[in-house]
C-alpha cells in the first residue's frame, strides 16, 4: 500500500479542483492578432470543440465606402468588464476556456478588431456563449470606433 | 470638491480634450455631475446617450461622487 486512507482523499481532491480549473484569458493591444494562437490557447483535451467569433473590418457602412476604423478603448475598465462578461459565460455554460483579445489603434479593411475564443466540453454551450460574448461586449465594454470614409468620419453609435 | 473626468471617443471630442476638472459641492451626485457637463457641454445632450463610470464601474445616478474617485465620462460603445 502506497498511501493511506487518509492521504488519498485530500489528493483526489487535489486533482478533481486542478481538472476543473478555468481558464479566462483578456487581452487588449494594438498589435495584429494571431487568431491560430488563440485557439491553441483555449485548446483543452477534456472539450468537445471551440467556437472562435473573428470581427473584422467591413468596407463599407450602409454602402458608403469606410477607409479604416480607429479604435479606441477605457484599457482599465473595459479589461474589467470583459472580464466580467468572461466569467459569466464561464459560470453559466460551464465553459473550460475563454478568450477575448481586442485591437485599439487603426485598422483597415480585412483586419480583425477582435477574436473570441470559447472552448467547452459540448458544442450547444459553445455556440451560445460565443454568441452572447460578442453580443454583450458590443453593448457594455467601454471600447469605441471611429468609421473614416472618403469624406468624413463618425464615431459609431453616438447619435441617434 | 474638484474633480477630474476623464473623457472618451465622442465625448473627448466635445470637451475638446482627454480630461477635465469640475467643481461640485460635496456629497453631490452623478445625476448632478450629469446636469453640469450636459450645461457646459451641450454636444453631450445630442449623444444617444451617456453613461457616467466611478472607479472603473458604470454609476447610477444616485451614485454619491469622492474626492478622488476616477470619473469617466462613457459615451455609447461601440467596440466589436
Amino acid at each position: 500500500m502506497f498511501c493511506n486512507q487518509g492521504m488519498k482523499l485530500p489528493l483526489y481532491h487535489l486533482l478533481a479542483a486542478v481538472k476543473k480549473k478555468q481558464m479566462i484569458d483578456i487581452v487588449i493591444t494594438e498589435e495584429i492578432l494571431n487568431i491560430q494562437q488563440c485557439i491553441n490557447k483555449v485548446q483543452s483535451d477534456d472539450c468537445g470543440g471551440i467556437d472562435v467569433f473573428i470581427g473584422t473590418v467591413r468596407d463599407n457602412t450602409k454602402g458608403k465606402k469606410v477607409l479604416r476604423l480607429e479604435f479606441e478603448a477605457y484599457e482599465t475598465m473595459a479589461l474589467i468588464e470583459m472580464r466580467k462578461l468572461a466569467k459569466n459565460a464561464v459560470d453559466k455554460w460551464s465553459l473550460k476556456s475563454v478568450l477575448i483579445y481586442h485591437r485599439t489603434g487603426i485598422l483597415h479593411v480585412g483586419d480583425v478588431p477582435v477574436i473570441i475564443a470559447v472552448a467547452a466540453a459540448h458544442r450547444d454551450a459553445a455556440f451560445d456563449a460565443c454568441r452572447y460574448l460578442i453580443d454583450t461586449l458590443k453593448q457594455t465594454v467601454p471600447i469605441w470606433k471611429k468609421e473614416i470614409f472618403e469624406d468624413g468620419d463618425i464615431w459609431v453609435s453616438a447619435h441617434p | 470638491m474638484t474633480l477630474r473626468i476623464l473623457a472618451f471617443g465622442i465625448a473627448k471630442e466635445i470637451l475638446g480634450s482627454t480630461s477635465t476638472l469640475v467643481e461640485l459641492h460635496a456629497g453631490a451626485t452623478v445625476k448632478e455631475l450629469r446636469i453640469l457637463l450636459e450645461k457646459q457641454y451641450p454636444r453631450l445632450q445630442k449623444l444617444a446617450s451617456f453613461m457616467i463610470a466611478v472607479n472603473n464601474e458604470y454609476a447610477s445616478s444616485d451614485h454619491v461622487l469622492q474626492p478622488g474617485n476616477e470619473i469617466a465620462i462613457i459615451p455609447p460603445v461601440s467596440g466589436g
